[in-house]
């Protein structure tokens, strides 16, 4: 709890309709959208201006209070969710867009923005921000950013980092600082907006975002294709990639989640199939028609049951609607939903496809696969049930075999999700011990004093040990 | 809040709250953009389904303390379901919430007043028909005997809140109560006879509200209706069943599922968005209950509205529907929507209809803030969600708003008060042509097209 004193004091900054303390408050930000235990911070502090967040900051940093920023709390590693000293730092006052420049196709956000306002502001333009996570409905961009996340379009456009031009960041000992800016190039020392992109909120907070934007493509056109089993799906999409076209959209579904998915979203989509390929291109209209005759040709040629193009742009967008609820439509199945998000090289899709279904036998738990197969990344999803604790450990022992296969396969514990709480014991995989340190060593370079988001992605007051 | 409550509240949340559903809500915030309470919060999480989830399970869970508090934002949800039709992982929110609420009411020691006034209207006025007929007649009397000018003029409404005083405003001019004494059971189809129906008659329905029942009759005549209208029906109990007073809803619940329950009929006909929804949610009322689970699902498998059945039997295409020029607008009853998933059809029959402009609102799905007794408990919300409501309205440039519920219908009707508008348009003399709200379901609208079309054929 914090002292009566400190109280006042986070008042006297963001005055009182902004400082919340009592129990309902904390339980309501006492969780993100992993399964993680929720734990109630000491407090929940709404700032209405950099300004103010730079006092918040000075504040808990004198004090050694632990600072978790939030957006929406979908975090699926368990990176937002608090601790009990610390205090919970929100975004709703903070969520206005500063502007838009047509002239240099940027705009400039808050924290608090949601991510698809920013895309019916940009679209009304004629304007076009590719990223597109599947939360991106209720996810602020101020947690897109901090977490690089990706989205459907991720195969053609890239990924948040790819289009975070500038930040301004309120650093952990409260100076403000500005990043980049609406610069096509800027090699003015090190590339810090790259650094804070990804950092899970443990190098500062974002309270302000410069991103580019492109033009928005004339047409677009979607398909699906079924397949008889998981394999071809899998190969079919490095055909596709190896066939030197890259669409906007390369989805894999899986037998399970496609039922699940039509159970709620009924857009018609088939179950009978073992897999299907959510496919999108765009672009102008004869390069896309014929983009998407020739991937129908690889789809066949790979073993395609049947292939359906979408009729029109609502149609199309039906489909990506209802890709986008598959992690919640699988939490139908059990009360807890264990999810990964293990990516690899392009070329090992189908490797990767055939390794889960083998850890899932082994383990003898049920594993739905979906995800961004264009990118090679794979989200195999559990539905398990956290109160059966001999259940819920083979679920996680199974994943835990997942990320070796992953980097085995020259890929990644983590796509896009961050490592937050649950990932750490598996950091080491990838980047090594070594790794770890080097980032140890920025991390305590910037925040020597471990306010920001502490035990986060690691724990700096652990040392690393080669095993 | 005592302790003892706290304690009896957390004991029976452990108890009797479904954990497995608590557990199933992943988090994952689909439902927040689609919650009226977040929205009009300005995006906080303790008025959103997602937290008033976590704070359920963390009461549940023995990991919180209820308190007054707790109370305040479990009953500052509108019950507008609009969390639970868009969750993708299904997590049956309304059994939660009234569960949530029966524990709260139940275990609460109410202050003097709020309990006679509780006691009044749940176990006086909704649980028996014949005093829900007398006030209604009482009201006919206050209504008709110039004592409502008094009342008006005297200033003495000024003593109650705001919202209730617009809401008296708006009542309509209710039937006497011999008028709805007097209607036989069984009414034959018009024409050739399509389909065999039961009616719900509804308690405010057949009361307050008794033109529309009657016009629906007529309306499903028309269509080609038989229809039996069974003695012995109660109230849907929706009042009980979200305020907390569960045993009292199961009651009338089994006094209705009796009363159609050796009836041959294909359906039972709704025309009241909340009723219909509330009576084919009877089988997750009874579900721990075995003997009574199988009647109930065999009672909600019968459950339609109106506003189907009229499209179902292709009541629209069949006669030629005319009205005098003007624009539409729909706003859907948040029950009809996302429990009875009925929002096409009554669109559907308004667009067909000769000399209408059908114009969709902005958010025409989100909840009015009328949420049954929540506009009289919550009004603060409630205006602030209808202000926002009414500014969509209005761009729609309607002339007709039709509802399909008579919570909705009131509350849209204060909204036309609060803009100001309803004086405007009696000083101009166009009051029926600018500001009647219709009941799709119960349409003076449509039988008026009806008679037109008798006259004009
Ligand atoms: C159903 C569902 C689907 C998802 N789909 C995808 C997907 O397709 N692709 C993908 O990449 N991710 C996906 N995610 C994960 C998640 O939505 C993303 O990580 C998203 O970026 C988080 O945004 P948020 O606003 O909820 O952030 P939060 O969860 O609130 O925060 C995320 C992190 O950012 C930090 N943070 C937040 N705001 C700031 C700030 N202003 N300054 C500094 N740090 C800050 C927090 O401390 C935390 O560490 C999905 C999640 C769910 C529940
Ligand atoms: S209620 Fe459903 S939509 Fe809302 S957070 Fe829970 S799982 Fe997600
Ligand atoms: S029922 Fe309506 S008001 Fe209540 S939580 Fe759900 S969406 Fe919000």
């Amino acid at each position: 709890m914090l002292s009566k004193d400190i109280q006042e004091k986070f008042i006297a900054i963001v005055g009182k309709d902004n400082f919340e303390c009592s129990n309902m408050e904390r339980a309501a930000y006492s969780f993100d959208s992993s399964p993680l235990q929720p734990v109630l911070p000491a407090a929940v502090v709404a700032p209405r201006n950099t300004a103010e967040v730079s006092e918040i900051v000075k504040l808990c940093n004198k004090h050694l209070i632990p600072i978790v920023s939030r957006g929406s709390g979908t975090n699926l590693a368990g990176g937002t969710r608090p601790t009990e000293d610390a205090i919970v730092l929100i975004f709703r006052n903070m969520n206005s867009v500063v502007e838009l420049d047509e002239e240099n196709l940027t705009i400039t956000v808050q924290p608090g923005v949601i991510t698809s306002d920013i895309h019916t502001i940009v679209e009304a333009k004629g304007l076009f921000y590719p990223p597109d996570p599947s939360s991106m409905k209720m996810s602020m961009i101020g947690g897109n950013i901090v977490e690089n996340a990706g989205g459907l379009r991720g195969l053609k456009y890239g990924v948040t980092g790819d289009y975070v031009m500038g930040l301004e960041v309120v650093l952990p000992n409260g100076e403000i600082i500005k990043t980049g800016g609406k610069l096509a190039k800027d090699v003015a020392g090190y590339n810090l907006t790259q650094l804070m992109v990804g950092s899970e909120g443990t190098l500062g907070v974002v309270t302000e975002a410069i991103l580019k934007l492109i033009p928005k493509p004339e047409t677009k056109k979607t398909m699906i294709a079924l397949f008889p089993d998981l394999n071809s799906a899998a190969q079919t999409v490095s055909d596709i990639i190896a066939n030197k076209i890259i669409p906007v959209t390369l989805e894999f579904l899986d037998k399970a989640t496609l039922k699940v998915v039509e159970d709620y979203a009924k857009v018609g989509l088939p179950t009978d199939c073992e897999a299907l390929l959510l496919i999108e291109q765009d672009g102008p209209a004869s390069i896309v028609e014929r983009d998407i005759n020739k991937i129908a040709e690889i789809c066949k040629a790979a073993n395609a049951m049947d292939i359906k193009i979408a009729a029109n742009d609502q149609e199309a967008d039906k489909l990506a609607t209802a890709r986008r609820s598959a992690l919640s439509a699988l939490a139908r199945l059990a009360p807890t939903t264990l999810l990964e998000d293990a990516t690899v090289p392009r070329s090992e899709i189908a490797n990767m496809v055939r390794a889960i279904n083998e850890v899932a036998a082994k383990y003898n738990v049920q594993i739905c696969t979906f995800g961004h197969a264009g990118d090679g990344n794979l989200h195999p999803t559990c539905p398990t049930d956290i109160r059966n604790k001999e259940e819920y450990h083979r679920a996680e022992s199974a994943f835990a075999e997942l990320f070796e296969v992953a980097v085995k396969l020259g890929g990644t514990i983590t796509g896009e999700h961050g490592v937050g709480i649950m990932k750490q014991s598996f950091l080491h995989l990838k980047v090594g011990h070594a790794g770890i340190e080097a980032m140890k060593a920025i991390k305590l370079a910037l925040d020597p004093n471990n306010i920001m988001n502490p035990g986060k992605i690691f724990d700096v007051t652990k040392t690393e040990v080669s095993v | 809040m005592n302790q003892n409550e706290v304690t009896l509240i957390r004991e029976r949340f452990r108890e009797k709250m479904n954990s497995d559903q608590l557990q199933n809500c992943m988090r994952c915030g689909y439902c927040l953009p689609h919650c009226p309470t977040f929205i009009i919060s300005g995006g906080k999480e303790t008025s959103s389904p997602r937290g008033r989830i976590a704070l359920m399970r963390a009461v549940a869970n023995g990991e919180l303390e209820p308190d007054a508090e707790f109370e305040k934002i479990i009953n500052e949800c509108l019950g507008c379901l609009a969390c639970e039709s868009v969750c993708p992982s299904g997590v049956k929110y309304m059994e939660l919430l009234e569960d949530a609420r029966d524990i709260i009411c139940q275990t609460r020691q109410y202050s003097a007043p709020v309990k006679l006034a509780r006691k009044v209207i749940f176990k006086g006025l909704f649980k028996k028909q014949k005093n829900m007929d007398l006030f209604i007649g009482a009201l006919n009397i206050y209504q008709k005997s110039g004592l409502r000018f008094i009342a008006r003029n005297t200033g003495i409404m000024k003593l109650f809140p705001s919202s209730l005083v617009a809401t008296e405003k708006v009542l309509p001019e209710v039937g006497s109560y011999k008028a709805i004494k007097n209607r036989p059971v069984r009414l034959p189809a018009e024409g050739e006879k399509l389909a065999k129906v039961g009616f719900f008659k509804g308690c405010l329905m057949d009361t307050m509200f008794i033109t529309e029942n009657n016009k629906t009759l007529k309306l499903l005549q028309k269509a080609g209706c038989e229809i039996e209208i069974p003695g012995g029906q109660a109230c849907c109990a929706a009042i009980h069943g979200h305020s907390g007073e569960k045993d009292d809803a199961k009651d009338m619940a089994k006094l209705n599922i009796v009363a159609f329950e050796n009836m041959d009929v294909d359906y039972i006909i709704t025309n009241a968005g909340g009723c219909g929804a509330y009576l084919m949610e009877y089988d997750i009322l009874f579900q721990h209950d075995p003997q009574w689970h199988d009647r109930a699902k065999k009672f909600v498998s019968k459950i339609k509205d109106i506003s189907k059945i009229l499209v179902e039997l292709k009541f629209h295409e069949r006669f030629k529907l005319k009205l005098p020029n003007q624009v539409m607008t729909y706003q859907d009853s948040c029950h009809l929507r996302n429990v009875m998933k009925t929002f096409n059809e009554p669109r559907e029959l308004l667009k067909s209809i000769e000399g209408v402009t059908y114009v969709e609102q902005k958010n025409a799905h989100t909840c009015c803030g009328s949420a049954g007794t929540y506009s009289i408990l919550h009004a603060d919300v409630s205006m602030q969600i209808l202000d926002a409501k009414m500014k969509n309205v209005l761009d729609t440039k309607a002339t007709t708003i039709v509802t399909a519920n008579p919570g909705c219908l009131l509350q849209m009707r204060v909204g036309i008060e609060r803009e100001g508008l309803a004086k405007e348009m009696n000083k101009n003399g166009i009051k029926h042509m600018l500001s009647p709200i219709f009941l799709i379901s119960s349409p003076h609208l449509l039988v008026r097209v009806c008679n037109l079309t008798i006259l004009f054929v």
